[in-house]
């Protein structure tokens, strides 16, 4: 066997490493329970400097290569897309450190590290699988650990129920999506990408399998109607797995699924544009529409994230490259201005415990930085100027319109008009609504504060500086 | 780097000057030079352009510079000015410079709503550097936004209700815009957004120039005030602060007719020449219906609102009647209106911050307590109803004269409807002026008041002194104005 097949593999090897070492500390200087001294001995620096080191060595694109006979495959893109995935993790252990320091988690800190990297590391398996098998495998390691973190503040209730309807909803979109790979199996004879496409014809069998493949993509990435789950679990989940769910998990599965729908399923375009087509709009259209009568945040963030998502699927629309570069920023800016919203989010709740809408009623007279940080996060979901999501926005529109999905175009942008509307209600409740008891002014702490800084970068400087799309553009491949 | 990017780079120094500064000294500081350096840039700004005009240059766009930034996507940051945008960033920097001096008696979060008051002037003067579609359309979005908190926050009456609807209704218009931006650029196969190359290109076919230019008519159009659009327009300036209204009626509408110009009609004259019935017939309806709409309300800002309409109607109506001197009076309308609206809304601002209250019935005899101010009202009037000497004249009479020379029945019939606005706007400017200026004071209470600051009167005097002036020597800038829009004409009659 030829070992030097694993150095294809070395943002997966690196990533483990990270994992092990965490994992070996966290035996080493994990707190005993009994006798607390106070101190957070695994503090959030060594995952976060880890994962730096681990982002930073492998920053760089290797070149197109296959690996075990084609089981694993990867392409420069892949590098930029897991490290877009990197970066946002980072930022999630930032504004995760808060809540973890609290009582009842800070023994677990070892735990939530290793569950989140291997989440991870699931990911990274499924964007550079080559082959059904290699993917679901990558699918499952990145869908357990998840239901685990999303249940870690097991003692309140509403952690545990969405603990369990994660599982069961995942279980159930794998067992769909397992289907619909051995349907392909069954009138292919072969799970290889690279085989696939030459006896794909468009049958009917075929076309059932691309369905049930695509449901449970759909349940991934909650694209309606399959998003029933979203909003319970990102409210009951604590706020630093829900910030994990809706932006890195979100982005990893909509990139594979484009890279599959390019790979695999491109005779079939005629038929994947129709389904597409139509789940954009549902879900553009109808999270819209739930998400202004929300009035807790992280439910209401759930509903934004669904919409976010059908807004992420008109990169995958057109199955061009330039889709894919849209896709791909619109996932990096998507994730510093949700990343940012999400912070201001746990540090209110970690410091007030409130949540609804109501609560954040003249946050800008007492919290002006929160506040300030919240405004652009939520312009730049909604798309504006001068602020990254407006360039993402841009471009993902350009792309499908390339692509002559005018009409799509259209109605996508008549809904951003509507999402304008619900991102500007909390804009409205933290500057112009009066409150009798404000959220008390407090400091954050630096890990929080680190986190703001990185988002606040983020929003502002991705879309001035053209060189990631650039960047990006370099590596993209389409149909 | 160029001349014209300081028009963006001046606001973003402003921005971060403001940012840092501590005290509401520091921040009147900020503003007041920020402001004064743009006043000054624009002024220096025309006399270049002229010279260099009087040189011979004869390009169609002056000072041109392109730094390419999204390579793949063909955005390029590109910059020029021809006699129009010259003589709308010349009435931006005057808005913005007096408008800081109308806001200076700002005590609520002073800091704040400076920034975004200069936020929406950089994005003012942005729009009109820029010939590249995407940036311009970037620069539009900008200017949009801090309207929401200038007036949710600083507004007053129904502040709430009338900021989301202003935003909510331009952001629709920007959603047409940008399908119809898109649809250009794809159209015309272009590798480039530069408008002024899709124009020499002119090879969008015309089946899909039928369906652009109405979108991109109608996103621009919804910022203009076009019937039945504009309802954004009263509410959203009757809440607005003082120097806000002032910005908004001043220039941000203008953005409308402008863009409308430069855009749609400019890259896509086959169906703008095809169409324009429609939107003749809608413009026609907001010229007379806002005059008609102003006669009935009660609260001056409303009247002034309604009577904006009405103005802006007229320069989307000139644009529509595709002719050199109906388009100069278009551009003579803009910057008429943008000066004698700021002074307007700056008086009412004015005279509200005294009397508490803007309703017509409660005001009377204030020619008495307030001579200045009443008197600046008046002139303010006059300009408004066309009377000559001052700008309004000027504009109405290029733009009659101009939309006089088509010839088939239609247009001419249009330009008479449209002509009786100037009778029903003196209708209600009488009407107001004898009211509220004359006659006996309605309240005692309003016995007491003072007349205007300085800081308030520096800026009236400054507003009416420029009405005047245009209204006085017309030529140099309709001379202008008139070589410019000889390009996007020649488009439209070729």
């Amino acid at each position: 066997m030829d070992y030097s097949q694993f150095l294809y593999m070395k943002e997966e090897l690196s990533l483990i490493a990270v994992i092990v070492i965490i994992f070996v500390a966290d035996l080493f200087v994990s707190p005993d329970a009994h006798k607390k001294d106070g101190k957070v001995h695994l503090n959030t620096l060594l995952p976060v400097i880890l994962m730096a080191i681990h982002t930073l060595i492998n920053l760089v694109p290797g070149t197109a290569a296959d690996a075990f006979g084609g089981m694993y495959h990867y392409l420069p893109m892949m590098t930029i897309v897991k490290s877009v995935l990197n970066v946002g993790t980072i930022i999630v252990f930032l504004l995760a450190h808060e809540w973890l320091a609290r009582e009842d988690t800070f023994i677990k800190q070892g735990e939530f590290y290793v569950l989140t990297l291997s989440t991870l590391l699931g990911m990274y398996f499924m964007i550079s699988a080559g082959h059904f098998l290699m993917f679901f495998i990558g699918l499952e390691t990145a869908s357990v650990p998840m239901a685990a973190l999303v249940a870690f503040d097991k003692y309140r209730h509403h952690s545990a129920e969405a603990g369990a309807k994660y599982i069961l909803t995942a279980l159930f979109s794998s067992g769909l999506l397992l289907y619909g790979i051995s349907l392909i199996y069954g009138t292919v004879g072969t799970l290889y990408f690279e085989d696939i496409p030459a006896g794909i014809t468009g049958n009917p069998m075929q076309i059932m399998a691309f369905v049930f493949f695509f449901v449970g993509m759909g349940f991934k990435i909650s694209l309606v109607p399959f998003h029933l789950w979203t909003a319970d679990v990102y409210q009951g989940a604590p706020t630093a797995v829900t910030s994990f769910l809706s932006v890195i998990s979100k982005g990893s599965a909509a990139f594979v699924l484009m890279a599959v729908l390019i790979k695999v399923f491109a005779p079939m375009v005629a038929q994947w544009q129709e389904v597409l087509y139509w789940v954009i709009i549902a879900s553009i259209t109808i999270a819209n529409l739930f998400a202004i009568r929300q009035q807790n945040l992280k439910r209401f963030m759930a509903f934004s994230a669904i919409s976010q998502a059908g807004y992420i699927m008109l990169g995958v629309i057109g199955g061009s490259a330039q889709g894919m570069t849209a896709l791909v920023y619109y996932v990096l800016v998507y994730m510093v201005a949700n990343l940012g919203v999400f912070t201001v989010i746990a540090i209110v709740e970690q410091r007030s415990g409130k949540i609804e809408m109501d609560d954040y009623n003249g946050l800008y007279l007492t919290n002006p930085k929160l506040a300030f940080l919240m405004t652009l996060a939520l312009f730049s979901l909604a798309g504006i100027p001068p602020f990254a999501g407006f360039f993402s926005k841009f471009f993902i529109f350009m792309a499908a319109f390339q692509s002559g999905f005018h009409l799509l175009v259209f109605i996508a942008l008549v809904n951003t008009v509507i999402s304008l509307y619900y991102y500007l209600l909390i804009v409205k409740a933290m500057y112009i609504n009066k409150n009798e008891t404000p959220i008390a002014a407090f400091k954050s702490d630096a890990y929080s504060k680190a986190s703001m800084i990185l988002c606040l970068a983020g929003i502002i400087a991705i879309g001035i500086a053209s060189i990631i799309y650039e960047t990006i553009d370099k590596f993209s491949f389409g149909m | 780097m160029n001349f014209l990017s300081l028009f963006v780079l001046v606001p973003l120094l402003m921005l971060a000057g403001l940012w840092m500064s501590k005290g509401i000294k520091a921040i009147r500081g900020v503003m007041v030079t920020g402001s004064t350096i743009l006043l000054g840039l624009a002024i220096a700004l025309t006399c270049m352009y002229l010279n260099e005009r009087g040189a011979g240059n004869t390009a169609e766009m002056l000072f041109r510079a392109d730094t390419m930034w999204y390579a793949p996507l063909h955005i390029a940051y590109s910059v020029g000015v021809d006699g129009i945008s010259v003589a709308m960033l010349l009435l931006s920097a005057i808005i913005v410079f007096t408008g800081t001096f109308a806001s200076w008696q700002m005590k609520l979060q002073t800091k704040e709503y400076f920034l975004w008051f200069t936020l929406l002037s950089m994005g003012v003067f942005g729009f009109f550097i820029c010939v590249d579609l995407f940036t311009m359309f970037m620069f539009y979005e900008i200017a949009l936004i801090p309207m929401y908190l200038l007036i949710g926050v600083w507004g007053s009456g129904r502040k709430e209700y009338a900021a989301m609807k202003l935003t909510l209704m331009l952001m629709g218009g920007s959603a047409f815009l940008l399908v119809g931006i898109l649809g250009i650029y794809f159209g015309s196969g272009a590798t480039t957004m530069n408008l002024l190359e899709i124009a020499k290109l002119h090879n969008i076919p015309f089946a899909q120039q039928c369906i652009w230019f109405p979108l991109t008519f109608l996103g621009f159009g919804v910022l203009g005030a076009l019937f039945p659009f504009h309802t954004w327009s009263p509410d959203g300036h009757a809440s607005a602060p003082t120097a806000v209204s002032m910005l908004h009626a001043g220039v941000l509408m203008k953005l409308g007719g402008y863009g409308c110009f430069r855009i749609a009609m400019y890259l896509m004259p086959d169906a703008a020449k095809e169409l324009s019935w429609i939107f003749l017939i809608l413009t026609g309806i907001s010229v007379v219906y806002g005059a008609f709409s102003a006669c009935v309300q009660t609260d001056l800002k409303y009247i002034n609102a309604y009577s904006s309409v009405s103005h802006c109607g007229l320069v989307l109506f000139a644009i529509l009647m595709m002719n050199q001197t109906a388009s100069t009076g278009a551009v003579l309308q803009m910057l008429s209106h943008g000066l004698m609206t700021a002074l307007f809304f700056a008086l009412i601002g004015m005279i509200y911050g005294r009397t508490h209250t803007r309703d017509v019935r409660e005001l009377g005899g204030l020619m008495k307590i307030m001579p200045f101010l009443s008197v600046c009202y008046v002139i303010a009037g006059l300009a408004n109803l066309g009377l000559p000497g001052l700008s309004g004249f000027v504009a109405e009479m290029t733009i009659f004269v101009g939309s006089f020379q088509n010839f088939d029945a239609f247009h001419r019939t249009m330009t008479i409807l449209a002509t009786t606005s100037i009778v029903i706007t003196a209708v209600y400017i009488l009407r107001l002026v004898g009211k509220i200026l004359y006659g006996n004071p309605v309240n005692e209470e309003h016995l007491k008041l003072t007349d205007a600051t300085w800081d308030e009167r520096f800026a009236v005097i400054c507003l009416i002194v420029c009405v005047a002036g245009l209204g006085i020597a017309p030529f140099w800038i309709s001379h202008m104005i008139g070589d410019s829009v000889l390009p996007v004409v020649s488009q439209l009659i070729r």
